[in-house]
């Protein structure tokens, strides 16, 4: 779906960044709204590299704060990827949200922010997200030979491993 | 510079060799594949990682030619364990992220619940806040201080930082009963109520401390081994740190004024007059400095909330969140109700997200709660300084003696428990 300037919701609207991103990248706002802390922008999972460089090198916004996850299982799509951004100069803060399916791949964000780095093996390691073109996408809180993802609704909190039973 | 003349009895018994001459002795470079390039383990049990860090150091004699960190060792899945319980049961676990600084952790979830809530939280209970926490930022600072100094080697100011420390957890445990991880900040407002006597108690602490800050500064600035050991190393081009991510003490000593306390004040303290430190030097040394300082105005902001500390509840008015005052509870059927319910089912969220952010001792600290309209949240996650901060070991160690790496891992102060969580 296509969002332009004239049908972002009026709370954003008025959001500079918002409409910037929307004039430039038309097909990358899927869904807008506005939070107290800045707008909350849902980007199609592949413009999210180009709405990141747009962001960093054009709107100001030179730190990621945080990337992570939200397992929506059983839901679909399953996945939410939430990109925290925080812009120095303005003193703004941004959300970007991607939603994505179970096995769908997204582009690493490491080119534009070199702070991403561990956000997404993070986030591959606890929910199994693939980030293509990231320069080491292992593992990072889990050990290496882990199996299965953490933090996935599906994955007991006590772990798969932990069975009295088999000892 | 230590003057003195090193005699060597050997081969050159006639000539006594000084300093100078033995700083000057240029080792030949190593060739690919000599022996002087090694692989080193700086395993997760070391006394100067602070924690269960691994960091494995490729090494050319003393350099350090790459370093490349592996966390995780105390990753016990707290974000995990927090879907499972009710809003309120999670708190206790963010005493636990970051074990030195638990109630600012507090305050950070507390405050992210109650913006999925809407609930006003009344003025006594937001100036307690800020001023627990900024004592709090004193006692992490402490421990910084103390352990920073013990690597580098000098072990009495370990011992002045703790002593203070200790005034400071006998006040936490007049106001919670727990010296560290005291769950006082709660959804609604504080835990207890505070206890007879908090104001001369605390009053007596920043006497204390107003005293024991400028003289350890004064023990280590005037020492010239200290000098030496932390002036020009360190440094980080400041728009390389940016992009990594790195905040708190370590950009305010680039010299980018990044305080999320003024940036988007939380819990009144814009109405707190106190100054954000930096320094431009960008060493370990300036990070010295700017944790001293910021200890300074901790004390500042503490002093004005004792003497401007409004009076009235230290509870929200919201008899379905907060639990009922104790004794109410005990004689009056509707307060033992409501204690039971919010006690065994926990009180519901309207569905939505919040991102909450603090200035922790260490940084930019978050909290990202995500609620789907049940009692226990869908999802919380933390945005922990240390983690973030800890990317940038590996680009800071490049090019770095050995020696030097152990003083540039303190001064960056991170706390692996809220590296792993």
């Amino acid at each position: 779906m296509k969002w332009s300037e004239a049908v972002l919701p009026e709370s954003v609207a008025e959001n500079s960044t918002a409409a910037a991103i929307a004039q430039r990248l038309p097909d990358a706002i899927v869904d807008a709204k506005m939070a107290i802390d800045g707008p909350v922008l849902t980007i199609a999972a592949k413009e999210i590299l180009p709405a990141c460089g747009l962001l960093k090198q054009s709107l100001g916004f030179e730190r990621i704060s945080a990337i992570t996850g939200v397992d929506w299982w059983p839901g679909v799509p399953r996945f939410e990827l939430v990109y925290f951004l925080h812009s120095l100069r303005h003193n703004a803060r941004l959300r970007l949200i991607v939603r994505l399916e179970e096995d769908q791949p997204v582009d690493s964000v490491c080119a534009v922010w070199r702070g991403a780095n561990w956000y997404e093996r993070e986030v591959f390691d606890l929910f199994g997200v693939h980030f293509r073109n990231h320069p080491n996408l292992e593992r990072i809180l889990m050990p290496a030979d882990w199996e299965g993802y953490p933090l996935r609704k599906d994955y007991p909190v006590h772990g798969h491993r932990y069975s009295y039973q088999d000892e | 510079m230590i003057e003195g003349k090193a005699h060597v009895e050997s081969l050159d018994a006639e000539r006594e060799l000084s300093v100078e001459d033995l700083s000057g002795i240029e080792l030949p470079p190593a060739r690919p594949g000599s022996s002087r390039r090694f692989t080193l383990n700086m395993g997760p049990q070391h006394p100067s990682t602070h924690g269960v860090l691994r960091v494995v150091l490729e090494l050319d004699g003393e350099t350090i030619i790459k370093a490349r960190p592996e966390i995780g060792y105390l990753h016990t899945g707290i974000e995990k364990q927090c879907e499972t319980r009710k809003y309120q049961q999670v708190i206790p676990l963010t005493d636990r992220v970051d074990y030195l600084s638990n109630l600012n952790n507090n305050l950070c979830y507390s405050l992210a619940v109650e913006r999925l809530l809407a609930l006003e939280i009344p003025p006594k209970a937001q100036w307690m806040r800020v001023m627990l926490c900024e004592l709090t930022r004193v006692a992490s600072h402490l421990i910084w201080l103390g352990t920073h100094a013990l690597d580098i080697g000098a072990m009495s100011v370990y011992f002045y930082c703790f002593r203070e420390r200790e005034e400071i957890l006998k006040i936490f445990e007049m106001f919670s009963g727990q010296r560290m991880m005291t769950s006082y900040i709660r959804i609604g407002g504080l835990a207890l109520e505070p206890p007879r006597g908090w104001h001369q108690a605390i009053s007596k602490v920043l006497e204390r401390l107003v005293l024991g800050i400028d003289e350890y500064q004064n023990l280590l600035t005037s020492n010239p081994i200290w000098l030496n050991r932390t002036r020009g190393v360190g440094m980080l081009p400041v728009d390389v740190m940016i992009d990594l991510g790195v905040t708190g003490p370590m950009l305010r000593a680039a010299g980018v004024n990044m305080d999320t306390r003024k940036d988007c004040p939380h819990s009144s303290y814009e109405l707190f007059d106190f100054d954000v430190p930096t320094r431009t030097a960008n060493d370990v040394f300036a990070r010295f400095e700017v944790r001293m300082e910021e200890m300074r105005q901790s004390v500042r902001i503490v002093k004005q909330a004792l003497d401007g500390m409004p009076s009235g509840p230290w509870q929200a008015d919201a008899p379905h969140v907060v639990l009922p005052d104790r004794e109410r509870m005990k004689t009056q059927m509707e307060s033992l109700i409501y204690h039971f319910k919010i006690v065994t089912e926990g009180f519901r969220v309207p569905a939505g997200s919040a991102y909450q952010v603090v200035e922790s001792p260490r940084g930019e600290l978050a909290y990202y709660v995500v609620s789907d309209g049940t009692a226990n949240p869908h999802r919380v996650f933390m945005r922990t300084p240390s983690f973030a901060n800890l990317q940038a070991l590996g680009a800071m160690l490049e090019g770095v003696l050995i020696a030097d790496s152990i003083a540039i891992m303190g001064s960056m102060d991170f706390v692996l428990g809220d590296v792993d969580r």
